[in-house]
């Protein structure tokens, strides 16, 4: 019986090939996005920092979360870093498919392949910009160290989940409809106000707080403010919720991602 | 090997569904070759992207037991923002290829200069073409899908794409897909004719020239190119 052993030769194979193309895939990506000029790669975490810290000035000014004891800047930082995960890379997962079309000519190059690129860059350019503002503030000592790193890790890797399985579902759906596209932005917008960026769900009337808890990254941005700055208020977040819609959107999304893959006209 | 086996494809038109092919079967050994021949509209565009694995079939299957290249030639694979060098560093990324081990033989063929270092949205056509072969020579295939398309560009540099594909790499396999009869009859041994998605086979190149030029006397009006 050679057979498990054949298998796992051909897996591992398949993986080298999988690990070849998303490298190939990221490095051009990285070029092709941000170009070898000035700041060059360093774009990706630059871009996401810039808007937090725009957003952290504009907070500040108009006195965000005053006399609430939670300081602005981190206030800020946690709520538009956590809206940046999941609304960037949905947004860049919209044109994934018509932006590498050719690509699809080599054939180890799938859909699937194109997303996952996107997502990783997204996700980690995000990722490093919300370290590396919270390490800033941290040392410039406008914000404390996070209480509960580990609850915070857990929270953002939600977020991060869910940021990735709707990048699958809306990039998915792109292939069969232009209107994907276009309903996602007007609607990435209506949801940033909505996203528990700019509250807390306990700043909210009771009658209305079980409507916000619809959205699922409200439990992502409860779950990383509890962790950073503990029991300070009440957080309203249900894990077990959140993680069911990231396991829904999952599935629906590779789904919408295969059968884009069938649809999907090489040019 | 290569082997085709019931090939059909749909293509969505806002007109309703379009049967492109039509279970297509077809088989090729390693090192042999076959030679593909249709009018504009008959579905060759279609069976190459199948055969290279760009585009999912609709029903059947294509199993492939030999390495299989990229549409030879093909230009579109290029990113315009990059370099040719840059280019060439992501297919050999894919294929996994030390891209130093072909990096002079790519530059010597394309003849492009410094522009080699320069992005492709700034090449004229000719030399993205140069280009694009040079990339499809620089990673080696078991059996090469060979456009008509190939067959553009000046006598010169269509002598030195015939010298580095079917001289040196002589043992190879290839399909050659064109409309032209003269281009199959020179280059293969055998040769299909794809009619309305159907491929129909033949032993000679002789037989396939004359089902196709029967073909073409009864339907004089040509098919749009999808």
């Amino acid at each position: 019986m050679a057979g498990p052993v054949l298998i796992s030769a051909e897996l591992r194979r398949s993986l080298t090939i999988q690990r070849r193309v998303l490298h190939a895939l990221l490095m051009r990506e990285v070029i092709t996005r941000f170009g070898r000029h000035n700041l060059g790669a360093l774009w990706l975490v630059a871009e996401p920092m810039l808007f937090t810290l725009g957003i952290v000035t504009l907070w500040t000014a108009v006195g965000l979360a005053h006399g609430t004891g939670i300081p602005v800047a981190a206030f800020a930082v946690t709520g538009y870093s956590s809206v940046l995960v999941w609304r960037n890379t949905v947004t860049r997962s919209n044109s994934a498919i018509q932006q590498n079309l050719n690509l699809l000519f080599h054939r180890n190059v799938r859909v699937i392949d194109v997303f996952v690129t996107r997502i990783v860059l997204e996700v980690s350019g995000a990722t490093a910009s919300f370290i590396i503002l919270s390490l800033f503030f941290i040392a410039i000592g406008w914000i404390e160290p996070p209480v509960d790193l580990l609850e915070v890790a857990g929270g953002w890797s939600l977020l991060v989940w869910f940021g990735a399985s709707l990048a699958l579902v809306i990039g998915g759906l792109t292939a069969f409809s232009d209107l994907v596209e276009r309903i996602w932005h007007p609607l990435a917008y209506l949801l940033f106000p909505l996203s528990g960026a700019a509250f807390m769900v306990d700043w909210l009337p009771a009658s209305i707080r079980p409507v916000a808890m619809y959205l699922p990254m409200v439990h992502g941005v409860e779950i990383v403010r509890e962790g950073y700055f503990g029991n300070i208020v009440h957080f309203h977040y249900s894990v077990a919720y959140m993680m069911s819609v990231c396991v829904a959107l999952t599935l629906v999304g590779l789904v919408c991602v295969r059968e884009a893959g069938c649809r999907v006209e090489a040019q | 090997m290569i082997r085709v086996e019931h090939l059909s494809k749909v293509y969505r038109t806002r007109a309703g569904s379009r049967l492109v092919l039509d279970d297509v079967n077809l088989t090729l050994d390693r090192g042999r070759n076959v030679g593909i021949l249709g009018r504009n509209g008959a579905g060759k565009s279609t069976l190459i992207k199948m055969l290279a694995g760009a585009e999912r079939p609709t029903s059947g299957r294509i199993v492939r037991s030999m390495s299989v290249s990229w549409p030879l030639a093909f230009g579109g694979a290029f990113q315009t923002h990059l370099t040719g060098l840059d280019n060439l560093k992501f297919v050999c990324r894919i294929y996994g290829v030390d891209y130093r081990s072909v990096v002079d033989f790519v530059e010597n063929f394309a003849e492009l200069g410094v522009y080699f270092r320069e992005p492709v949205s700034h090449y004229s056509h000719g030399m993205l073409t140069r280009l694009a072969f040079a990339l499809s020579m620089a990673i080696e295939f078991d059996c090469f899908l060979i456009d008509e398309a190939m067959v553009v560009g000046d006598a010169r540099f269509h002598e030195r794409c015939h010298v580095e594909l079917f001289q040196k790499r002589r043992d190879r396999a290839f399909i050659l897909v064109s409309h032209d009869a003269n281009v199959i009859k020179l280059y293969c041994e055998r040769a299909c004719v794809l009619t309305d998605g159907r491929l129909h086979e033949f032993d000679t190149v002789d037989a396939a020239y004359e089902f196709y030029q029967e073909s073409l006397a009864k339907t004089p009006v040509p098919a749009p190119e999808l």
